[in-house]
């Protein structure tokens, strides 16, 4: 009473912030996290040498961006997780707004770096892809609008996030940059999903994709050969995937051992797309497992937590963000073993670049943020589900 | 069930009533109802999230899966080999009816660079452009430094030529392995083999494919892995063909003819035995079409499939067979050939203005009476005459086996009344190819049974329908053997072989209409022996001229007889014929008894 008189003792709003945060966050999702960071660093000290010698800097150059970029966006990532939910949905909409607009005219102002695709703002010390802020931005901005269709009264967000879905696709296709368009359509794709798609569209899609698929292949010769080529056992060694393949054979279960590797010598993108063939050949099929298993465990983790959510805005942007991480791991690892068609996708979080992981950053911790314990009602539904009976 | 109602009218009037807000009871009603609605939408994601983890947990353990059994499979040491479809580089031979070689498949190798590989580029393009002298150095060495990664630079090369680039070694030049097609005969048989080149073409096989000829018409046969690389057997005789060839090139130069064509037929089984058209050229290079000019000047153009002549008089045998074979007529029966003649407004006249006067239908042939047979034609009526030559084959194009073939479709009047009828009678108005011919004389001479002309070896005899009596085929072969013995075509005499044939001479048409003066299609249609015929010989000279008189001769009995002549003598003992004695002929004499 004497301390609240005199105001020795400041009154607080409820529990003090970092032990509310450290109790509600999903603990295994943000270790799974910083745990799949430090085997980037790791693999960064294997695979970007070769790269640093190339461009003529020292050898742990690229390391030390990339621990600088990482902790970046560590730190974004924690700020980030802190926040409560509302505030999240708020920042990621105005991101998503700056970074929709820095899209819009990067066919003006932007850069190719003689890479045949637009794709990036060149700030002299780094270079900034919009697309990749984009990616968590338009997700909240989606689930928001979807959420809100489902209230009483809402407007009609679905439509609206399809229509902003597709412009996105549109410029991002236009750049060209087919890699990024696709997830942010699967990123959309998901969230309709679990808003609740009526089943008749997704069977009508499923067919669709089937018959077109169908008709391709037996009307259109290159991509009937495409798929032969991508179904036959035997691959040729001199392509990217071949590399990989060999990488990942002679690697075997516990690696050449570090610094013995071959592949990151003969591979231009060993550091980003293929870097999953560094990790197996050096350190083995080991490592390679233990990377899966962290994804797997930082994808389920999220998840299991969304199916408890009852607000719809968090469940769905939660979803949006925890696929779309995760499919972009599924389809770098997949390129490398042969089992989906070449497609350049980096790795999150273990790939080299500065855009890519301070985005991912971001991402992670709103992420983090939505998938906060927090209370759900869950009582009352006891009580409720109670007195009907 | 108790209904709630959407909205608490009752307690937003009680609150009216006390004058209170009803705002904050609607907002709370609308909170309650959004509480229930999301706990029903959560139980519905509920299933959708699981599916959707169930689907990520699948995706990578498959990921996981399929890395373990590439990290614990055998590591095995690269080899270059071709992505996508396999190609199939097999192609089976050709061979003629005696199973010599006509075509088969040469292993060689094409020569590309691999620019970014290369070590010394200006070094390479200089040393490959002594090797090669059709390249050019400045332009190799432009593509070896320029965006391209990947160079074909021939496309067949020599092993001398290939240790040549070898010895220049610069590991960026780099040799892929090929099935070459070789025509080992050179120019023989050109037509009917055609040539062949590359389809879809790798790095380590190429598609031989054909372009031309049996090599295009039979392309899916010969490359067919499922034939087991069975030699596809021609009916021509490599021997005939190359004697053929000779004769016919020989007569050609010495008639002063622009081409020259002949088939020779067996008039059973319909095999062609030795098909020649000249100009003509090596299938093993072959050349371009022609892009501009008459197409039939190209040695591409196939004389004998493609070439639709009006062929002139030799038609007249099918006119007097018909007659008889209607029975209108016997050899014997006279005929009026003396003018005037007018048919629908023409004047029908004979060659140099000759009058035959009143003579029998087998002078009408040797003597090659237009007036004669159009007369017969008059008599047998246009329908009739149409039916006839149908049946024979002439209105469609022939089924020959090689694509030039469907190309060849004969060019008949557009209306066929009593004009036509009769100008048809004597091959004009009527253009058809010699392969046409070939296969209408072999119905004569087999004795009237029709017979497809055939490139493909037959295992016996291969009669088609019926189209003439066999005593019309009888008289009419009796009547060809008297143009040699004593008409038009005495120079066809060949002593033993009993030729019989009929000539044609025909005005070549102008493009723009009419007739040339002095350019002719010159044509001599021959069965031997003409006593059991075995086989038909059509050669057909392209303008020729015989000068050695005072007056240029064009005439088919100075031009194309003589040749076809040399022909048979050279080519019936090949056959296998023997000079017989023949049945001496019993005409001039009357035999009285006193």
């Amino acid at each position: 009473m004497t301390e609240m008189v005199y105001g020795a003792i400041p009154v607080r709003n409820g529990e003090p912030i970092l032990p509310k945060w450290w109790r509600t966050v999903d603990k295994w999702a943000m270790s799974s996290i910083l745990l799949l960071f430090a085997v980037g660093l790791l693999l960064g000290l294997a695979a970007s040498p070769p790269l640093a010698a190339k461009n003529g800097f020292e050898p742990f150059h690229y390391v030390q961006r990339q621990a600088f970029f990482g902790g970046v966006a560590l730190l974004a990532m924690m700020l980030t997780s802190m926040m409560s939910p509302t505030l999240v949905r708020r920042l990621a909409v105005i991101g998503f707004v700056a970074a929709f607009v820095a899209l819009a005219l990067l066919p003006v102002f932007g850069t190719d770096f003689g890479k045949g695709a637009t794709r990036w703002y060149s700030l002299g010390f780094a270079s900034v892809q919009p697309s990749e802020f984009l990616k968590p931005g338009f997700i909240v901005a989606a689930a928001w609008m979807m959420a809100a269709s489902q209230d009483l009264n809402g407007p009609p967000g679905k439509t609206w996030s399809l229509a902003l879905c597709c412009a996105i696709v549109l410029m991002l296709i236009a750049q060209p940059d087919f890699g990024q368009a696709c997830l942010v359509l699967f990123g959309w794709g998901v969230m309709y999903f679990v808003a609740g798609a009526p089943m008749i569209i997704l069977l009508g899609m499923a067919g669709l994709v089937i018959f077109v698929g169908t008709l391709a292949y037996s009307y259109s010769e290159h991509f009937a050969r495409r798929i032969d080529g991508f179904l036959s056992t035997d691959v040729d060694p001199t392509t990217q995937i071949g590399y990989a393949t060999d990488a990942i054979r002679e690697g075997g279960v516990f690696g050449v051992g570090l610094g013995e590797g071959q592949v990151k010598w003969s591979l231009p993108d060993a550091h980003t797309d293929f870097i999953i063939a560094v990790a197996a050949e050096e350190y083995g099929l080991v490592l390679v497992m233990s990377i899966i298993l962290l994804y797997t465990c930082f994808v389920l983790r999220s998840l299991m937590r969304l199916v408890k959510e009852r607000d719809p805005f968090i469940r769905l942007a939660g979803t949006g963000l925890a696929c779309t991480l995760g499919v972009q791991a599924m389809v770098n690892m997949g390129v490398a073993v042969r089992l989906l068609p070449a497609k350049g996708m980096t790795l999150p979080f273990v790939s080299y670049g500065g855009s890519s992981v301070i985005a991912s950053g971001i991402a992670v911790g709103m992420l983090l943020a939505f998938t906060r314990k927090r209370p759900q009602g869950e009582i009352r539904d006891f009580l409720a589900k109670g007195v009907k009976r | 069930m108790i209904r709630t109602p959407l909205r608490p009218l009752a307690r937003i009037l009680e609150a009216r009533n006390r004058g209170e807000d009803p705002r904050t009871i609607e907002h709370e009603n609308l909170r309650l109802r959004h509480e229930v609605m999301h706990d029903a939408a959560r139980a519905r994601a509920e299933g959708r999230l699981l599916v959707l983890g169930v689907f990520f947990l699948c995706a990578f353990m498959v990921v996981g899966v399929r890395i373990g059994m590439l990290a614990t499979s055998e590591p095995v040491e690269p080899r270059a080999e071709s992505t996508g479809a396999a190609i199939s580089a097999s192609r089976a031979d050709i061979v003629d009816r005696n199973g010599n070689l006509l075509a088969t498949n040469f292993e060689t190798h094409a020569l590309y660079a691999q620019t970014r590989q290369l070590i010394d580029p200006q070094t390479a393009a200089t040393k490959l452009a002594q090797i090669f002298p059709d390249l050019d150095a400045q332009k190799l060495l432009s593509d070896f430094t320029g965006r391209r990664k990947f160079l074909w630079i021939k496309r067949k090369i020599s092993p001398e030529q290939m240790q040549a680039v070898h010895d220049i070694g610069d590991p960026g030049l780099l040799f892929g392995p090929r099935e070459m097609r070789l025509y080992p005969n050179g120019r023989l048989a050109a037509h009917v083999l055609g040539g062949a080149g590359f389809g879809v073409e790798g790095v380590s096989a190429a598609e031989v494919i054909g372009v031309a000829g049996v090599e295009k018409q039979f392309d899916e046969y010969l490359r067919d892995p499922a034939n087991g690389n069975k030699p596809l057997e021609l009916s021509l005789d490599l021997t005939i063909q190359a004697a053929a060839e000779r004769v016919l090139d020989g007569g050609m130069k010495l008639m002063n003819a622009k081409g020259a064509t002949s088939v020779l037929m067996d008039v059973h089984s319909g095999e062609v035995i030795s098909v020649v058209s000249l100009p003509s050229f090596d299938p093993n290079d072959r050349p371009r079409p022609a892009v501009r000019g008459d197409a039939s000047d190209s040695p591409l153009f196939n004389r004998s499939v493609q070439g639709v002549y009006e062929l002139g008089s030799v038609f007249k045998i099918f006119t007097a067979a018909q007659a008889i074979d209607m029975g209108l007529v016997e050899a014997s029966t006279i005929v009026d050939t003396s003018g005037p003649m007018k048919v629908g407004g023409y004047r029908i006249g004979e060659f140099r203005n000759k009058n035959y006067g009143k003579i029998s239908v087998a002078d009408v042939i040797v003597h090659s009476s237009n007036r004669g047979t159009g007369r017969l034609a008059l008599q047998i009526g246009a329908e009739n005459q149409q039916a006839f030559l149908k049946s024979l084959g002439l209105f469609e194009a022939t089924p020959f086996e090689i694509v030039e073939a469907t190309g060849g479709k004969p060019l008949l009047p557009p209306r066929w009344g009593e004009l036509s009828s009769v100008t048809v009678s004597y091959g004009h108005g009527i253009s058809t190819s010699p392969m046409h011919l070939a296969a209408a004389y072999s119905a004569i001479a087999n004795g009237g049974r029709m017979v497809a002309p055939t490139i493909l070896r037959q295992p016996g005899p291969r009669l088609g329908q019926r189209v003439m009596s066999e005593h019309a085929a009888a008289s009419a072969r009796a009547m060809l053997r008297k143009v040699v013995t004593s008409g038009t075509a005495s120079f066809g005499e060949v002593k033993g072989y009993a030729v019989g044939g009929k000539t044609g001479t025909a005005d070549k048409p102008r493009p723009q209409g009419g007739y040339f003066e002095d350019k002719v299609i010159a044509t001599f249609a021959t069965v031997f022996p003409a006593h059991d015929p075995k086989y038909v010989l059509i050669v057909t000279l392209d303008e020729p001229v015989e000068t050695s008189g005072d007056k240029p001769r064009r005439t088919a009995g100075w031009t194309a007889v003589p040749v076809a002549a040399e022909m048979v003598r050279r080519i019936a003992p090949l056959l296998g014929l023997r000079p017989g004695v023949e049945p001496r002929e019993m005409a001039g004499i009357t035999l009285t008894s006193n």
